[in-house]
């Protein structure tokens, strides 16, 4: 993937546009972000959060940091990596903020500017996932499955595998998994296609992201 | 009955709340024709299902006496109960109107001596108090009913709990053979004052109100407090009748939420500060009220009444709303969980008792109303396109009972208005 911008370029830009208006540059520059100011601070996604107790901020606070122009800290927090996506919040906000793709959203913008935590297990996850899915244009199961058991070195990864191997063979059994996937692995009919479209989907974003 | 009760410079008013009993009053004492049809065995409504009002905490009693008076000295005014608005058509200035009125099985006869009631045995849910005691199946619907007259329950009708009721009376007031009557009327222009309901807390699953027997409602709560309510006033645990002390108010139960009521319900807040003080009433210095809320919205001069609860160090305010309610098995206490907005704390808190402030919704939720007829986002009642049917008190909006009989007054002043256009046009 090749960015127009590194991505410490991408945020002294990113500071020097919005000049500490974090709320506005969440706004402009986040999936979802316009529904933070909606937020009312009730609370009912902190509490309804099945990870609740095991993360940093809750979205609720996290809407309220944004607003205080805590650039910084929301920005290089794990919180919104912690998101499982079970949508919980989402279903029960009040107001019907799509709380889970602003937690999304504020995920890719860190890593975007590359101020997301490094070493952090879903982040590593999500971009395994992603890197599969867009030079395939769709997951290799296999190939992903142990890029995730070997990306803690290759003893840890043959220990992840053999731990793994009777979940592994159930779904070879189950016609679930094919064993072959490892040496070619099967594609999406235009590889190149998705390519090009997912290139363009990007550089309109980022155009109008402003990370162009 | 014939339709000669009524013309085209009649005055329509549904709904025998406070807000209905004022428009009806309001427009009769500017010497208009009105009837008040009640779909109940009597007039008073959710008022007066109340303990006490806020601000001043006095007895609903007392406001609906002095109605009550005004009503009886007022012969502009037909009261019909048991009686139902089927269908309107026509528009401003002649409407043409069906009622349906369901059989009361008693008669005028009736003094309200109570020997129907003793002679039968058979009980159904009261619903004077939301349905937490039972009455018996011969009854009179609470105190103050107007009119003071008992009502047969059609359960027990053609049967021999019927029979005895019949036998008992002494003054042949009981007619088991009543039957369902059509009646239509003529109106010159419609007040709706259809009222309110409490929004179903069942809908708010995770507060548990459908699991839990601590977990009740603000109406309910209401009851509890209320001498002739189910517990005689006692603040009793449903679950096992000990009396609660350390209770639970969560504000915005069904209101302010795109999932459930979208609308500010209003008076939730104020109900609750009051109910702070009944908890304090009952249990003394034991007493101990925690109120759960999002934001406090008390207005004008009822801002007085919030600061002196927040003086009371028996009653505590956590800026949260509850996220869910999960169950202590050992005690059946409800275990509160959220986290709060003043420093994001979590908590997970055991209160012996959990009120709900559920919101309010327009009754005619689910009714089909004249095409007329403009409702807002949340379905109260805003008018009609003519300009001849109004909405009056919390069928127009959520309204306490103060805010109720002002908007009740509005409407009556503007059902006066289309009576007297009515009446020039048909002069020229």
């Amino acid at each position: 993937m090749t960015t127009a911008m590194t991505t410490a370029n991408a945020n002294e830009a990113a500071v020097a546009k919005y000049k500490n208006n974090f709320l506005k540059e969440v706004e402009a520059t986040v999936e979802e972000g316009h529904w933070v100011k909606m937020c009312m601070q009730c609370g009912v996604c902190a509490g309804s959060c099945p990870f609740g107790p095991h993360w940093e901020h809750s979205p609720q606070k996290i809407f309220m940091m944004i607003r205080a122009g805590k650039r910084e800290e929301v920005l290089k927090s794990d919180a919104m990596w912690m998101c499982t996506s079970c949508y919980n919040c989402m279903v029960r906000c009040p107001r019907q903020l799509p709380i889970t793709h602003i937690m999304h959203g504020l995920a890719n913008y860190s890593y975007r500017l590359g101020l997301s935590p490094k070493g952090q297990p879903n982040q590593a996850i999500a971009k395994l996932f992603w890197d599969s899915a867009l030079k395939y244009g769709r997951v290799n199961e296999l190939k992903f499955s142990l890029a995730m058991y070997f990306r803690d070195g290759f003893v840890q990864g043959v220990k992840n595998a053999l731990a793994m191997q009777g979940v592994g063979l159930g779904l070879v059994k189950a016609g679930r998994l094919n064993p072959m996937e490892i040496i070619s692995g099967h594609t999406c009919k235009d590889t190149s296609g998705i390519h090009k479209m997912i290139a363009k989907a990007r550089e309109i974003e980022d155009r109008r992201r402003g990370l162009a | 009955m014939t339709a000669s009760i009524a013309t085209n410079q009649t005055i329509l008013v549904v709904g025998g709340g406070i807000a209905g009993m004022t428009a009806a009053l309001e427009a009769a004492e500017c010497g208009k024709q009105v009837i008040l049809v009640e779909k109940s065995p009597t007039l008073g409504g959710r008022t007066s299902m109340l303990y006490r009002y806020f601000p001043k905490m006095c007895f609903p009693t007392c406001g609906l006496e002095i109605n009550l008076r005004r009503l009886r000295g007022n012969p502009n005014v037909r009261v019909m109960t048991m009686t139902e608005v089927a269908a309107v058509s026509g528009s401003r200035g002649d409407y043409n109107v069906t009622l349906k009125v369901k059989p009361r099985y008693v008669n005028e006869n009736c003094t309200a001596c109570g020997d129907c009631g003793k002679a039968v045995s058979a009980e159904v849910p009261n619903v004077a108090n939301y349905g937490l005691n039972k009455i018996k199946a011969a009854y009179l619907p609470h105190a103050m009913a107007y009119p003071q007259r008992f009502v047969i329950d059609p359960s027990i009708v053609g049967t021999p709990e019927g029979e005895a009721a019949k036998a008992a009376c002494k003054f042949g007031a009981v007619d088991l053979g009543m039957q369902e009557e059509t009646i239509e009327i003529k109106a010159g222009s419609v007040v709706w004052a259809t009222g309110w309901r409490p929004y179903d807390a069942n809908k708010i699953q995770p507060y548990g109100y459908d699991r839990y027997a601590n977990v009740i409602t603000s109406l309910e709560f209401e009851r509890l407090c209320d001498p002739q309510g189910p517990t005689g006033g006692k603040v009793l645990r449903p679950s096992d009748g000990k009396e609660a002390k350390n209770i639970a108010f969560i504000q915005c139960a069904g209101s302010r939420d795109e999932n459930h009521l979208r609308h500010c319900s209003r008076i939730c807040c104020m109900a609750t500060l009051k109910q702070t003080q009944y908890v304090r009433e009952a249990a003394g210095e034991d007493a101990k009220s925690t109120v759960y809320y999002i934001d406090i919205r008390v207005i004008d001069r009822l801002e007085d009444f919030y600061q002196n609860v927040q003086k009371d160090p028996n009653v505590s305010f956590v800026k949260s709303k509850v996220a869910r309610i999960a169950l202590n098995e050992a005690n059946n206490s409800p275990i509160l969980h959220g986290v709060d907005t003043e420093g994001y704390h979590r908590y997970a808190t055991e209160h012996d008792l959990v009120v709900l402030a559920v919101g309010m919704e327009p009754e005619v939720v689910g009714v089909k109303l004249p095409e007329d007829i403009v409702l807002d986002s949340s379905n109260f009642i805003e008018g009609s396109k003519s300009g001849g049917m109004f909405g009056a008190g919390s069928a127009a909006s959520p309204l306490d009972v103060n805010r109720s009989v002002q908007s009740a007054t509005a409407a009556a002043m503007r059902s006066v208005q289309v009576i007297h256009k009515t009446a020039s046009t048909e002069a020229a």
